[in-house]
């Protein structure tokens, strides 16, 4: 059992190109932390490293609090999947298994007792003798699970296990893999683009953006309180809707977007943080699911808009319009038929509303 | 209509082909002058293997059969062994220079080899291993040629395979011969035909490399045996045969693999 802590660690490539860019994190034990981000923000990178594939430029790394950064991949008693499950395919399933085993010089029979109970918790005794081509995509990638699993290590690193599957066996190994982090009780550190994997999966998810952090917080608080632009965008489907604007004194405190089509009172509790930021730029940002067809709260604001696109799912419609010179989407509860074009009201629950400032685009907290 | 000419065609083509090779064979087992008598006989009056006899016999040619078979053997296993570490290194380590040592030597693949002779000669007599199955090991114990092959087969391997096997505390030794060789082996052994046909079948080098007549290859004493029996068609025919049995033979086992090794990369599996 073992935590990983990493120590302003940063990864150069050359002068100009810093891959992650001084990372302090620490993982503890038992602990499922996911590191989320869109494609090159450096989350593969701070994974490589942990397992040793990528050196360290500068910085410490310990796992089981002994520094790491000169030891080799194999003896850091890690294990990785990767996103092409990497399989041996000349190979079959019991030898993918056991290599790792074989290697460590262990005694067969154990070999054999070990594989044969990782095979029974992946329900992988039927293939054993098949190779990596005769298997489904679910099937190899349970064998790399296996593989993992079957050496004990401290540590188990996903580096996007699951992008190579489609939608529905994604959401059945998901499951899976949050079983057995229950199950084995081991450090998990995972890697993925996908929101979702991170706010279903992680104990803590960890947001990154060209290779540092942006926030490291629980999957709620994330939701509930993300400290920039960045992070409210990235977490929840659909994506936050962000209207440039600004605050007016009147009588009490107005939102007032760019092109001053869209206004409105703000709710008095507002007024005390807000009213240093007004006349300068902010963004206002409000959750798809913040609107709704009734008022649902004392501090509803009723808007008037025109339907540009309308996606029901049965259970929700998802409504696009135009709101403040930004096309919005937002999440209504119910089966109510649209059609392009109407005309109805919607109502926003103003109690929810995140306010950022445009030149940081850090939150400010209300 | 159009694929009955095409196979009549194809059918012509391949016994014109194959016209020397037969008669070659028949010529081979018959009796002394009965190759060059008129009208010229295609098939023996009677097959005898008078001339394989006399081949091993009197002319020891057990002896070249043997020096060819070493050689040949030696030589492709070796160059096996460096052409794909080499390739490998090439297509999956970092190191510095790695590009420009690589196009140095692909640009080595323009000089011909007889320019190259003269001084590998003198070279190998300074070491003393002229007159040695060494002089013809020793120079074909890697080629650029292979290692270009098996650096372009051994780039398509995923690194993350590679990185896994590391993960599972392989060496890079135990990575090289457990992963990548087994993952190679369309490639290593349409090398290892190559590679096996161009030394068995090689003549000037073993002929300026190899001075003694109980040290020559196949091929050379073969040589030797037209300049003293041109008068002979049947023994030297004989001694076609044997030079070609082990190539046709080695050919056909490895065919399969072989063929894969053409097909390679064009298909993603």
């Amino acid at each position: 059992m073992a935590t990983v802590e990493l120590k302003n660690v940063s990864k150069i490539y050359s002068e100009n190109v810093k891959a992650v860019d001084n990372i302090n994190l620490k993982i503890e034990d038992k602990e499922f932390l996911v590191l989320v981000g869109p494609s090159g923000c450096g989350k593969s990178t701070t994974l490589r490293m942990v397992a040793g594939l990528e050196s360290i430029s500068t910085g410490e790394m310990f796992i089981d609090e002994k520094l790491v950064n000169d030891i080799q991949p194999k003896d850091r008693d890690i294990a990785l999947v990767f996103q092409n499950y990497a399989l041996y395919p000349h190979m079959t399933v019991f030898d993918n298994i056991a290599f790792g085993l074989k290697l460590r010089k262990i005694d067969k029979n154990e070999i054999q007792k070990r594989v044969k109970n990782v095979s029974d918790i992946l329900e992988l005794s039927d293939l054993l003798n098949r190779k990596p081509k005769a298997l489904s995509g679910g099937q190899r990638q349970r064998v790399a699970l296996g593989r993992a699993i079957v050496r004990n290590p401290k540590v188990f690193l996903f580096d996007e296990p699951l992008s190579n599957l489609d939608a529905k066996l994604r959401v059945q190994m998901r499951t899976e893999i949050s079983k057995l982090h229950q199950k084995l009780g081991v450090t998990m550190i995972y890697v993925t683009h996908d929101q979702t994997e991170a706010m279903t999966m992680g104990d803590r998810i960890v947001v990154m953006k060209d290779g540092s952090i942006q926030q490291v917080d629980t999957p709620l608080n994330l939701y509930r309180k993300p400290v920039n632009t960045f992070v409210a965008g990235f977490i929840g489907t659909p994506s936050m809707n962000f209207i440039e604007g600004k605050f007016l004194i009147n009588n009490g405190l107005e939102f007032n977007s760019l092109d001053e089509s869209f206004v409105f009172l703000l709710p008095e509790k507002y007024i005390k943080k807000l009213e240093n930021w007004s006349s300068r730029n902010i963004k206002l940002g409000i959750r798809p699911e913040s609107f709704s067809y009734e008022p649902n709260h004392d501090d509803s604001v009723k808007i008037k808009i025109k339907i540009s696109v309308f996606e029901p799912m049965g259970n929700e419609s998802f409504l696009y319009f135009n709101l403040g010179g930004k096309e919005i989407v937002s999440r209504v509860p119910g089966i109510i038929e649209q059609k392009v074009g109407n005309e109805i009201d919607l109502y926003i629950n103003a109690d929810n509303l995140y306010f950022f400032d445009e030149l940081t685009g850090n939150t400010i907290y209300v | 209509m159009k694929k009955i000419t095409l196979h009549i065609f194809l059918i012509i083509a391949g016994l014109l082909t194959l016209a020397p090779f037969i008669w070659m064979v028949s010529a081979s087992l018959m009796n002394d002058g009965h190759a060059s008598v008129y009208p010229p006989r295609f098939f023996p009056d009677e097959v005898t293997f008078i001339q394989f006899e006399r081949l091993f016999s009197r002319l020891s040619v057990s002896r070249n059969l043997l020096n060819s078979v070493i050689v040949s053997f030696l030589v492709t296993f070796i160059s096996l062994i460096f052409n794909s570490m080499a390739g490998y290194a090439f297509a999956k380590y970092r190191f510095a220079g790695k590009d420009k040592l690589f196009s140095l030597l692909l640009s080595s693949m323009i000089i011909p080899a007889q320019v190259t002779m003269l001084p590998l000669f003198l070279m190998l007599k300074s070491f003393g291993f002229i007159n040695t199955y060494l002089a013809i090991i020793i120079p074909g114990m890697a080629n650029i040629f292979g290692i270009f092959l098996i650096k372009q087969y051994a780039m398509s391997i995923p690194d993350s395979i590679i990185e896994s096997a590391r993960m599972d505390g392989a060496s890079d030794f135990q990575i090289y011969w457990k992963i990548i060789l087994p993952l190679c082996t369309p490639i290593l052994v349409t090398l290892a035909i190559f590679t096996f046909m161009g030394t068995w079948n090689d003549f000037l080098w073993p002929l300026i490399a190899l001075t003694d007549s109980s040290m020559y290859t196949l091929p050379v004493a073969l040589a030797n045996l037209m300049g003293e029996h041109t008068k002979d068609p049947e023994l030297m025919m004989a001694g076609s045969v044997i030079t070609i049995i082990p190539i046709i033979i080695v050919f056909l086992a490895l065919q399969k693999y072989y063929i894969k090794g053409i097909m390679m990369g064009s298909v993603k599996e």
